[in-house]
């Protein structure tokens, strides 16, 4: 029973991740209207940020910031004081690429509209086919 | 359809759920991805870049060159939109819409009749009629000198707190996307016009390739911050933290005006005459 609880506590992150990257590929998927695809696609998104974010989570460590940074030549840094900055450097462009891509994304969305007066997959899909 | 969605996407969180037995527990310092590179980042930024904050000094140093091209992927991103929404045929409509502000009376000028000239009494307003509201005006005017001043703070302070160009540059993008919310997006065209948005865009990459050109012409390898020391007059580890610095600024440029640039695209659909 305490190894399982162990188990749970030591990965319940990745699965609330995993829920929400269901989620946001659910929305992708089976959702007709595009801007409920592109919060899907955007939901995603997060699930993976997230993910990486809590790749880099160390116990007993601080943000990755050296503490007293110009007087700290005297005593040593040791590198489990400091969680894993590489994620975060990862993930801190990924965030502004994200809204760059949503940006796009929704520029195409008002494209469409003004095309098929419509933001509804299967009706656009009708209007091509009646074409 | 549906069914076979929630078939794919319960594989796939099955599989991925599965997988994750193998992964190292959370907050276990001994994970993989903390092993390799990432214990010689946090020992020997200090001394190599003399930048306190390691996200930094990795973000525009190390991973310089990752960075530089994330800047063009948000570039690209500010272009595209222009390309794909932005119309130049400007209709005029057939009437304009006039406040005078005192009465809050809407004036409706017919087509080639002349308009009152603007001034503090009369403004123009979008066709879509929208109230004159004193309380959001009043208090987006307190907000907005603030969060500029704070983001110039975050993008300056990057090096010794969390921070840096692209939080700085969204936050002060943020800024003026709530000015030109809480007003109009015809009033916040004469602070920032779109060719001044497009510009900056250009000039933020510019700023970060140009640091990067610099060293080559210093006699050191590109982006190589180094090689700057011979312009600031400091030795090369703290010439890396001022060249981190003028590659935050371009950073924070770009962003800004991407962000600005997207919103004045997207609320318009393009025309640049009235929006949200």
């Amino acid at each position: 029973m305490n190894e399982l609880i162990s188990i749970i506590m030591s990965k319940l992150n990745y699965w609330i991740y995993i829920v929400l990257m269901m989620i946001g590929l659910y929305a992708m998927i089976a959702k007709k209207n595009l801007v409920k695809k592109i919060i899907g696609m955007n939901i995603l998104q997060t699930a993976v940020i997230l993910f990486f974010i809590s790749l880099g989570a160390k116990n007993k460590a601080t943000i990755p910031i050296i503490i007293h940074g110009h007087a700290a030549e005297s005593h040593a840094i040791q590198a489990t004081d400091y969680i894993n900055p590489l994620p975060h450097v990862l993930m801190l462009t990924a965030i502004v690429v994200a809204v760059a891509t949503l940006g796009v994304a929704l520029a195409l969305v008002i494209k469409v509209f003004q095309q098929y007066q419509t933001l509804e997959e299967d009706e656009i899909l009708a209007q091509l086919k009646d074409e | 359809m549906k069914t076979l969605a929630i078939f794919i996407v319960l594989l796939f969180g099955g599989l991925l759920i599965y997988c994750t037995l193998d992964f190292p527990s959370w907050g276990d310092p001994q994970a993989p991805a903390s092993m390799h590179v990432s214990p010689r980042y946090i020992e020997r930024t200090m001394e190599e870049t003399s930048v306190p904050n390691i996200v930094t000094a990795v973000l525009a140093d190390y991973r310089g060159y990752d960075t530089m091209f994330e800047t063009i992927v948000i570039f690209s991103a500010g272009v595209a939109c222009l390309f794909l929404l932005r119309i130049f045929k400007r209709i005029e409509p057939e009437t304009q819409l006039y406040r005078h502000i005192p009465t809050g009376i809407t004036l409706r000028i017919a087509k080639g009749a002349e308009p009152p000239r603007e001034s503090r009494e009369f403004e123009r307003i979008d066709l879509m009629w929208v109230p004159y509201d004193l309380i959001i005006k009043t208090s987006a005017r307190l907000i907005v000198p603030f969060s500029q001043i704070f983001a110039l703070y975050v993008i300056a302070h990057g090096h010794h707190s969390p921070g840096g160009g692209f939080q700085g540059g969204v936050i002060l993008g943020a800024s003026i996307i709530l000015f030109a919310i809480s007003h109009n997006l015809r009033s916040s065209f004469t602070r920032i016009s779109e060719k001044f948005a497009v510009l900056l865009c250009g000039l933020g990459v510019f700023i970060y390739a140009g640091t990067g050109a610099l060293s080559i012409f210093l006699g050191s390898n590109y982006l190589d911050y180094g090689a700057l020391s011979k312009i600031f007059g400091v030795d090369p580890v703290t010439a890396r933290s001022h060249g981190i610095l003028m590659v935050e600024i371009g950073v924070g440029i770009c962003v800004m005006a991407v962000m600005v640039h997207l919103y004045y695209n997207l609320a318009s659909a393009g025309r640049h005459d009235e929006g949200l």
